[in-house]
Formats: C-alpha cells, sequence, structure tokens
C-alpha cells in the first residue's frame, strides 16, 4: 500500500467516520439524560435518507432544501417516538424501555418497506468532482461531509455548554430529580434533547447519501448499530467521547477495507467493541457510573 | 380432613401420560390426514420455535438478562448438525427409509449441536456476562453479528469448502421428522422446567431479583449466570438442529439480529419467566402468520406494534410469570378448591430503578 492509497483512505475513513459521529451524537445525547438506548435512532436516519431521495428525484429540489426537508422530518419523528413510546415509560424498567426502543426500531423498518417497497432506491449523488492535492485525489462529498459535520459538533458543544437549554439538558443528565427540583421542565429537556438528536441523524442521513447515494428500508440498522459501536466506544453520555468513536471507527473500517479483508469490516468492529468494554466499560471517555446498594 | 397433595412421582406419571396422550391425539390426526403435510411443517416449526423461545426465556425472563444474539447460538448449532450429518451416511439411510438405523445419528446430531453451541456460549457468556444491561445487549448482539459474519466469511480463510458461505450449506438430509421434533421439544422444555424447579433455579431467580442480595447469601453470581446463558445456548444449538434437518439448506442471512429480535418478541409476548407465556406465543406467533397468509406483508409490522404496545400497556407480557402446573390444578380440583386462578401478575424487573429515578 502506497502513500497516496492510504491518504485516500484515511479520508474515506474520515468521511463515514463524521457520518458515525453525527448519528453517535444523537445516542450519546438520548443516552445520557434517559439511559435509554434508543435503537429507533439508526431508522430515523433511514427516513431521513428517504426523504432526501424524494425530495430530489420526485420533487426535484435543490440538494440544500431537500436536506432541510430530512431534517425537519427526522426532527419531527425523534420527537413523535418519544412522546408516543418512551415518555409513558419514564419510570418503568429499563429492560422495558430497552425493548420498547426495539419494537419501534422494527416498526420503523417494516413501515419503511411497506410505504417505499423493499427495494434500493438509487440516485445520482449530491456532491460530485475530485480536488486533487500533490498525487492524491479527494473526493468533494468527502470534504463536504468532514466540513458540515464537524462544523455541525462544534455547534452542538456550544449549544450544550453555553446556552440555558444545554445547561438543562446537562443538569437533566446529571441528576434528573435534583433538576426537576430546580425548576427545570424535565419533558422539555428530553423533548429537545431528541430533536437535537433526531436533527442530527436527519443531517448524517444527508451526508451517508452523499458516500452511498442509495437508500433502503435496512440501511439504518446496520448504521445505528455501527454509530453506537461508536459511541460506546467514545464513552456512552460523553459527547466528544461520540466524535472520537465516530472518526475512530470509521479510519478503522477504512484501513480494514485497505488491506482488502472488507467482508471482515463489521466483524471487526465488534470485536473492537467487545475488547474495549472487557477493559475499559466506560469506553474512552465515559464517566464512571457506580452502583450503590 | 387433610389435603390432598400429589406424590411427586405421581405428577411425574400423569405429566407423561399427557404428554403421550398429546402424542397420540396428533399422530392419529396426521395418520388420519386432518394435519396435512403442510400442517405438519408448520408443527415442526412450532417445536423450534417452541425451543428457542423457552431457551431465551431461561437467558431473558428467568436469568433477567438481555442476550440479543440468541439467533448466532442457533446457526452455530444448525451448522454443526447439517455439517455432522452430511459427513456421516445419513442421506442414504432416509432414501432406503431405515428410520431406525437414523436414530443414533439424529442423537448424536442433537449432542454435537448442543456442545459446539454451548461452547460458544461458554465463550461468549464468560466475557459477556461480566456487564449488565444495556452493554450485555449490545456486546451478545455484537457476538451474533461476528458469528453470522463468520459463517459467511469463513471459507476464504480454511481454503477449503466448510460452509459454503452466503451461497449455503445445501442437501443437509432432511432427518427432522414430527416424532424427532416432538421428542426434542419434550426434552428441551422438561430440562429447562426441571432445572429451574432445582435449587439451581432458585438460584438463579434469585440472581434476577436482586444481584447483589443473592450474591451476599452465598449464590456463586458468575457460575450461575454462566451456566443458565450455556445451558439457554446449547438448547438454542439443538433448536439449529431441528431446524437444519427440517429444511435442508443453511444460509448465514436467516440468522441475521432479525432472527433474534423475532425470539425476543414471543418470550417478551409470552411474558418474561412464563415459561406457558413462552410456548403459547411460539405457538400463536408461528400458527398465525400461517392462517393469515394474505397479510403476510404486516406480519412484521404487526409483530413490532405489538411489542412497543404491549410494553407501553401490560410490560409484564401475556402470562406474567404465571407458569402453568398439572398437579396443581388436580390437587386442588381434588379438594374442591378449583376457582379461576388470576395469575399474580408482577411487573418483571420491577425494582425501582434508581439510575432512571434519580442520583447516580
Amino acid at each position: 500500500m502506497n502513500f497516496s492509497t492510504l491518504i485516500v483512505q484515511l479520508v474515506n475513513g474520515l468521511q463515514t467516520g463524521s457520518v458515525y459521529a453525527l448519528v453517535a451524537l444523537g445516542y450519546s445525547m438520548v443516552y445520557g439524560i434517559i439511559l435509554l438506548l434508543n435503537f429507533a435512532h439508526g431508522d430515523i436516519i433511514m427516513v431521513g435518507a428517504y426523504m432526501v431521495y424524494y425530495g430530489i428525484a420526485s420533487f426535484a429540489f435543490p440538494p440544500v432544501v431537500a436536506v432541510i426537508l430530512a431534517v425537519i422530518v427526522s426532527t419531527a419523528l425523534g420527537v413523535i417516538i418519544e412522546k408516543v413510546a418512551y415518555t409513558p415509560l419514564r419510570n418503568a424498567p429499563r429492560l422495558s424501555l430497552l425493548i420498547t426502543a426495539i419494537g419501534v426500531s422494527f416498526l420503523l423498518e417494516n413501515g419503511a418497506q411497506m410505504i417505499f417497497g423493499a427495494d434500493q432506491k438509487s440516485m445520482s449523488p449530491m456532491v460530485s468532482g475530485n480536488v486533487r492535492i500533490g498525487s492524491v485525489s479527494i473526493s468533494m462529498a468527502a470534504i463536504v461531509t468532514i466540513l458540515v459535520s464537524v462544523a455541525a459538533m462544534v455547534l452542538l458543544t456550544l449549544f450544550v455548554n453555553k446556552t440555558k437549554m444545554g445547561k438543562a439538558m446537562r443538569a437533566v443528565s446529571e441528576d434528573m430529580g435534583a433538576a426537576q427540583l430546580m425548576g427545570i421542565s424535565l419533558n422539555r429537556t428530553i423533548s429537545i434533547t431528541f430533536a437535537v438528536g433526531s436533527a442530527l441523524a436527519g443531517l448524517g442521513s444527508a451526508l451517508y447519501l452523499c458516500a452511498y447515494p442509495q437508500a433502503s428500508p435496512t440501511m439504518g440498522s446496520m448504521l445505528g448499530i455501527k454509530a453506537f459501536v461508536a459511541a460506546v466506544l467514545g464513552g456512552i453520555g460523553s459527547i466528544p467521547g461520540a466524535v472520537l468513536g465516530g472518526f475512530a471507527i470509521g479510519i478503522l473500517e477504512a484501513l480494514v477495507s485497505a488491506v482488502h479483508l472488507s467482508m471482515w469490516k463489521d466483524a471487526v468492529v465488534f470485536l473492537v467493541l467487545i475488547v474495549v468494554l472487557l477493559f475499559k466499560p466506560t469506553g474512552f471517555l465515559g464517566r464512571k457510573i457506580q452502583e450503590k446498594v | 380432613m387433610e389435603n390432598f397433595r400429589m406424590k411427586t412421582w405421581q405428577s411425574y406419571v400423569l405429566n407423561t401420560v399427557l404428554i403421550v396422550l398429546l402424542w397420540t391425539v396428533m399422530t392419529v390426526m396426521i395418520s388420519g390426514g386432518v394435519i396435512t403435510n403442510y400442517w405438519r411443517g408448520i408443527l415442526i416449526t412450532i417445536g423450534i420455535n417452541i425451543i428457542l423461545a423457552t431457551s431465551l426465556n431461561l437467558a431473558c425472563g428467568y436469568l433477567g438478562q438481555l442476550p440479543l444474539g440468541h439467533a448466532g447460538f442457533m446457526a452455530v448449532g444448525a451448522y454443526a448438525a447439517g455439517i455432522f450429518m452430511k459427513a456421516v451416511p445419513a442421506a442414504s439411510l432416509i432414501k432406503a427409509g431405515r428410520n431406525a438405523a437414523l436414530v443414533p445419528y439424529i442423537f448424536a446430531a442433537v449432542v454435537i449441536s448442543a456442545v459446539v453451541a454451548g461452547i460458544f456460549g461458554l465463550l461468549v457468556g464468560i466475557p459477556a456476562l461480566r456487564l449488565k444491561g444495556d452493554y450485555l445487549a449490545i456486546i451478545t448482539l455484537g457476538f451474533g453479528e461476528i458469528i453470522r459474519i463468520v459463517l459467511t466469511n469463513i471459507d476464504s480463510v480454511l481454503g477449503f469448502k466448510f460452509t459454503y458461505g452466503s451461497a449455503g450449506l445445501a442437501r443437509i438430509p432432511k432427518y427432522t421428522g414430527f416424532n424427532t421434533a416432538f421428542i426434542v421439544v419434550v426434552l428441551c422444555v422438561a430440562i429447562i422446567h426441571t432445572f429451574m424447579k432445582s435449587r439451581h433455579g432458585r438460584a438463579v431467580l434469585s440472581i434476577r431479583e436482586n444481584e447483589i442480595a443473592a450474591e451476599s447469601v452465598g449464590v456463586n453470581i458468575t457460575f450461575y449466570k454462566t451456566t443458565a446463558f450455556v445451558l439457554s445456548a446449547m438448547l438454542a444449538g439443538v433448536a439449529g438442529c431441528l431446524y437444519a434437518g427440517y429444511l435442508g439448506s443453511l444460509y448465514p442471512s436467516t440468522f441475521k439480529f432479525m432472527k433474534s429480535i423475532e425470539i425476543l418478541v414471543m418470550v417478551v409476548l409470552g411474558g418474561m419467566g412464563s415459561m406457558l407465556g413462552s410456548i403459547i406465543s411460539a405457538v400463536v406467533l408461528t400458527a398465525l402468520p400461517e392462517l393469515l397468509r394474505a397479510f403476510s406483508d404486516y406480519r412484521m409490522v404487526a409483530y413490532s406494534l405489538a411489542l412497543v404496545l404491549m410494553m407501553i400497556f401490560r410490560p409484564e407480557g401475556l402470562m406474567g410469570r404465571y407458569d402453568f402446573s398439572m398437579k396443581k390444578i388436580v390437587e386442588d380440583l381434588v379438594n374442591g378448591k378449583i376457582h379461576i386462578n388470576i395469575p399474580k401478575f408482577k411487573i418483571p424487573f420491577c425494582r425501582k430503578n434508581r439510575n432512571v429515578q434519580g442520583g447516580k
């Protein structure tokens, strides 16, 4: 493997990694606040991808409008799921909540299969062209993806750290009961967390389509699981951790593909997850959760 | 007057008689043509699903963990049995109609698939059971997917045809008949039942109720968690063995994450921690789609919707933790205190969840 292939693979890795990171942020925020593995998150991406596809292919919207449509629909979907499926179970045992999330995920997947059809919908790439830097040729899509996702992450960090709502979110994830006593509206904070996470998923779906321009009902499940792995790897509940994990998984996959083992890509990702969980169950940057008797 | 109580051996005899009776009725119906060939196949599928659901119930309902890789163990068992049966001269025996000579091979296949799946269960369980809750779910999901990916790609590493990759392991002799399936199902259910009624079963239940409390009264948590998990994996392997012999060909794509969820749906709908619930929902969820062929497109939508609604409105499942006991019914009948026995519904995992409620 020569140097320029390595660079190209690394850029590819960063491109998929930034999509994973965006999706992982949604997982991580939701987990941080209500300790729920939102299995449906991956399928929100799938719905977002269909919105982009129909926006561009059927209604001939300009790509930016289609992406905004996808973000709006994903946000709405995320909030609706939270209100309908998760709010009634807020005080239920965690396992019930987890099973509900799995149920919602499969409902979305199979619902999409009924509505949109089981076949893959291919579209022409939204961003085309290459940029040459020296002997290395990098696709425009990769550059756009990386820039957009880094911008989104910076905005999210500012939102969480600088705004009042962000403060409320941090407070709820720290201690739900105490936050409520301090006058923070639990319902509103949790809904906004879902909204922000799902909006990022919508954006992620558009960026995913830049790399692989086709939508299918099951595209969300693997992408979602990988992003979840990224979130766990980085330390679930931690925003920089999710970003770090996303890029780590993306680059890992690219490197595995670079040595012609792309068939084993998923297995390697899960293996790394298992090893990390065994030796550092809280991930790279996770908080330590202590169990009280 | 003293209350009538059945002796243990009497209840065993009663249950055996009932099972033999059920088998006789079904056999008569099959030979009389009431149960068509088509429905006999469905009965076998129901049997496979009963084993899958009750074995997952062991890890999920009784042990209180949430493993999401059950399909992986089923796949391991299925491939082990399939490869074994292709290696031995089972196909020619079936062709010659020498069913009696086939029995030892089937027995060996069941044992092999159980042992191989058990080994994998041990390999997965020892690291996975160190984690809890969501992490355990995700790590078993990871293992299940790894098993599937390995089954798909192992040939390119070994350099010879072993699992035939995504093309599938075809032409396995079809050794699973109705009788085989019936006997294996009864054995599997009996194993789980007796395990749960033994002191080991009570230790497993105590882990579900409160791990720390169980440990403090001297229950070896790691040992019992691993035992229950491995037993669950072994029985999933046996289900895989029946599956391989019923279909005659295996594809890694059958054993996706989706399959694990389908089994989980059966357990959850039936009621986590109720053997009767698992069996009923395995029967209903297998037979219903066949009866409603016209709606087969909506099957998975209905499953997932049922799962969500069940969790919101009746998180304890259809049967809760109620378990059925013939012995108890007979005793109550004789003692004249039969009344509609409303099962005590307790929400599974109803310990107050500190993590959600407040402080860490």
